[in-house]
């Protein structure tokens, strides 16, 4: 188990090697230049070329990417072209508002879905199991934007019960008001992880209810209900659990998103403005970041396979 | 009457009362089924202290009776008349709730394959716990009490700490003793057994088939005993209902049936048992060996990032020679590595070291790439016909893609594949339909088939009639034997029933944990087998004592 879990932490470093390098050739690919920006509509070209200078943006291109990779190897993720902060310093600003939308997230749809799915499985074939199914591929092809969006006419404009945008930290404000700001954020980011969830559980619990020891188990006289908790459900874990760790990825996407339609200064909100400024090194670092984050994630979630299923050991 | 007289005419009474009486059911099949009634119009009883056999090839409708009895059919299949009668009750007019009382307490199943019918997630423990959970109001520490009480009766070895096992972690013995006592738990009054020795090695196999007598006798239950294995019937049967396409065509005492059937399809099933004495081998030209193996070793595991991980010797140090013409026998229980003997052979898996010589060409740790134009000589048929066929591929496809992978024109490939058809005793426009549309036996056909087209100088045949009903299973042995010397190949014949062993095989080979403990010619080494492990095998094969007719 041990040795397990140092072969997979070992290996996380060639992937962000990789990822740093892709992302460093990426944004250099891209158009715009920080310079330009720093130097305002009004700068002459000789402004620009300065600012290039002084940034090291005129370096060659394998040399600034040496020099970020040594960076990057000492542990610094590098310094705001704009903000002159370092990137790790805003991450850590910025981290709590994304964290707590992401866990909510994953809490909610997790709550939501795997009931959903269950059931849907249970009576497959049924209204319930038709519906579910249906708000599955609803939930998948609607933008999170476009549901953002309407959420808030409907729930924020229209009826008045939640607030239209903004984050309250639980620590400054209270757990109720900092709840009652997550809801539309929350309910806009789960849907597609509810209907991705949703699905992989029928799917699973609809293949488990098939398996020789469901037989055995109402052989024995036991109720279909408790059938399903005891013995279904668990052994249906591993695909919905893997492909909760695969769904991080579509978490991440959405959390930009959300975070700039209601407003909440996290993570998101960093990139965007990031992107928008073409301030390199904080884009590299989030991003280096963010699949460092997934790596873990989904290294936890293998390592978890071991709770649902005695067969599986490392 | 005094109150003696009475108690003791109902006691009478009570021990004349069969526990199951099936009276006249019918169980309808859904529509558009091969026939309107899984089984029809049948009656049989269960008493106490009697072991019933319900024995019919696949598709007799034997499995729906117990299923039917148990009330654990699909929805579709539905008894439509005749009752069920447990201790008294009908079950067919039984409430859903009812039946899950009924289940467990008053009538309980033991599965073939222990390992599926037991959650791989859930202690063992606490499975055979949960049946005293549903039924019972005993208290956590009484139900865990009650649990090591009946582990101990099955002969479950260190049972407190056996509680706290998983099913993977136990042997298949071991398993489907558990599922023994899960089904005792509660000390039903009938016990349904569904093929429950049927994906057990022989040896184990013995042992369970004592235990069930065993329980039975002591335990005064009904026992009704599925089966499609007239030796399992031999040992355990006080009657036999024999059943064929859902109908039974004829019950009766263990010796009336097996000793003097009437009916023609009983008689056909006892004449197709393979019988445990050789049959009459020609003798072989043993100058031309066509597949010699030297040393044949393969070794599982061994390599760790830190540390050595457990190595297991799945073959070692494996000789063996088989001439043109000859059929060569593997024996030997799971485990015993002649599966990974035959695959090691075809090279479907690398083998560790040694030499396998096929044609003049060692082949033994060759190349992929060099051992391609070697692969059309050494030609292999599988256990399970169902999966051993592409379904989205018709069986013409599936017959010629072999020959025309080594340059045999299409033309020629599919006038050798009717050939092929006609040889294998299938009409040539089976070719032209897919595998589903086949019978297992037909099927198994195929596969032969399929082997032979890329005219091969072996033949590997793992386990290839073990899962064909007996009837079945002596035209594919005769096929095999056919097809041997129609094309003069040699052939090594993998299998775990000696039966089967002793009908086809000129000589065999007995392995035991990867290494072969005794070879020799059949007819000697049953005559008189030279290792301990040998003598065991024999021993345990169920139904020695009945002459069985071939």
């Amino acid at each position: 188990m041990l040795t397990y879990v140092l072969k997979r932490v070992l290996s996380t470093i060639p992937v962000m090697v990789i990822v740093a390098v892709l992302v460093f050739l990426l944004l250099r690919l891209a158009p715009g230049d920080p310079a330009a920006v720093i130097a305002g509509d009004y700068a002459t070209a000789e402004d620009v070329e300065r600012i290039r200078t002084q940034l090291g943006l005129n370096d060659p291109m394998l040399v600034q990417l040496w020099r970020w990779i040594l960076q990057l190897a000492s542990g610094d993720l590098g310094t705001a072209i704009f903000s002159k902060k370092p990137v790790m310093e805003l991450i850590g600003q910025r981290i709590e508002p994304t964290l707590l939308l992401s866990l909510c997230t994953i809490v909610f749809a997790v709550a939501v879905a795997v009931p959903l799915g269950t059931i849907a499985a249970w009576k497959s074939g049924s209204l319930i199991d038709r519906f579910v199914m249906f708000f599955s591929v609803g939930g998948f092809s609607v933008p999170v934007f476009v549901l953002a969006y309407c959420l808030i006419y409907v729930l924020a404009m229209q009826l008045k019960i939640l607030p239209v945008q903004g984050y309250k930290s639980p620590f400054d404000h209270g757990l109720f008001t900092f709840l009652r700001h997550m809801v539309l954020p929350v309910l806009a980011l789960s849907v597609i992880f509810i209907s991705l969830i949703a699905r992989m559980t029928r799917a699973s619990v609809m293949e488990v209810l098939e398996e020789d020891y469901v037989r055995t188990a109402r052989a024995k006289g036991q109720s279909e209900w408790k059938i399903l908790m005891k013995h279904a459900v668990r052994n249906a874990a591993v695909p919905i659990v893997t492909v909760i760790g695969v769904g991080i990825a579509l978490l991440i996407g959405g959390v930009v998103v959300t975070e700039s339609v209601f407003n909440i200064p996290g993570l998101g909100r960093l990139v965007l403005d990031a992107v928008l400024a073409r301030d390199y090194p904080v884009i590299q670092g989030l991003i280096l970041f963010f699949s460092f984050i997934y790596i873990l994630i989904n290294l936890l979630i293998d390592l978890s396979y071991t709770l649902f299923d005695p067969r599986i050991r490392y | 009457m005094t109150d003696t007289q009475v108690a003791a005419k109902t006691m009478g009474a009570a021990a004349a009362t069969p526990v199951l009486e099936v009276r006249n059911l019918s169980v309808a099949l859904p529509k558009g089924a091969d026939r309107p009634f899984a089984v029809e119009d049948i009656s049989f009883t269960v008493g106490a202290r009697e072991i019933v056999c319900v024995v019919g090839e696949s598709g007799s409708g034997k499995s729906v009776t117990a299923f039917t009895t148990m009330g654990l059919n699909p929805k579709e299949v539905k008894p439509v008349s005749g009752e069920i009668i447990l201790q008294g009750e009908d079950l067919l007019k039984k409430s859903d709730a009812e039946m899950r009382r009924l289940r467990g307490e008053k009538m309980a199943m033991i599965f073939q394959e222990p390992m599926t019918a037991l959650n791989p997630v859930i202690k063992v423990g606490d499975q055979i716990r949960e049946m005293l959970e549903i039924h019972t109001d005993l208290s956590a520490a009484e139900q865990k009490e009650r649990v090591l009480e009946v582990m101990a009766d099955v002969s479950l070895p260190d049972h407190v700490k056996m509680y706290d096992s998983y099913p993977h972690q136990l042997s298949g013995g071991q398993r489907q003793r558990i599922m023994i006592a899960m089904a005792l738990a509660l000390e039903p009054g009938l016990l349904i057994a569904d093929e429950p020795t049927t994906a057990l090695d022989v040896t184990t196999q013995a042992q369970i088939l004592d235990l069930i007598k065993d329980i039975q006798r002591r335990h005064g239950s009904g026992v009704l005993f599925i089966t499609h294995d007239f030796g399992v019937v031999a040992e355990i049967a006080d009657r036999i209902v024999v059943m064929q396409k859902g109908k039974i065509v004829e019950q009766g005492t263990r010796d009336e049936i097996l000793l003097k059937p009437q009916h023609p399809y009983t008689k056909m099933l006892i004449g197709s048992v393979p019988s445990m004495t050789p049959s009459h081998r020609v003798e072989i030209d043993k100058r031309s060996p066509a597949l010699i193996a030297q040393k044949v070793n393969k070794v599982y595991g061994g390599t760790g990032l830190f540390r050595k991980s457990r190595e297991v010797h799945a073959n070692k140090d494996v000789n063996l020679v088989v001439h043109r013409r000859e059929t060569l026998g593997v024996v030997g229980e799971s485990g015993s590595g002649k599966s990974t003997l035959a695959r090691c052979i075809v090279r479907l898996q690398d083998p560790t070291s040694g030499h396998i010589e096929v044609e003049g060409a060692d082949i033994a740790t060759i190349s992929e790439n060099a051992m391609r134009p070697h692969r059309r000589d050494i030609q292999i048929v599988f256990q399970d016909p169902y999966r051993s066929l592409n379904p989205r591929r018709t069986v013409g496809q599936s017959i010629v893609e072999g020959p025309m992978n080594f340059g045999v024109s299409e033309a020629e490939a599919d006038s050798r594949a009717r050939e092929l058809m006609e040889i294998v005793g299938l009409s040539p426009d089976a070719l032209d339909r897919f595998p589903h549309q086949f019978s297992g036996g037909q099927r198994q056909r195929i596969c032969i088939a399929r082997a032979l087209a890329m005219q091969p100088k072996v033949l590997i045949a793992d386990e290839a009639v073990s899962a064909l009903d007996v009837s079945v299973q002596a035209q594919v042995l005769d096929l095999l034997d056919d097809v041997r010397e129609r094309y003069d190949l040699a052939m090594l014949f993998i299998t775990h029933d000696l039966r089967v062993a002793a009908q086809i095989c000129d000589r065999i080979m007995v392995m035991q944990n990867g290494v072969v403990v005794e070879e020799g010619e059949t007819a000697k080494v049953y005559a008189d087998p030279k290792h301990e492990y040998t003598r065991s095998l024999l021993a345990a094969a169920p139904g020695r004592d009945v002459a069985f007719a071939k």
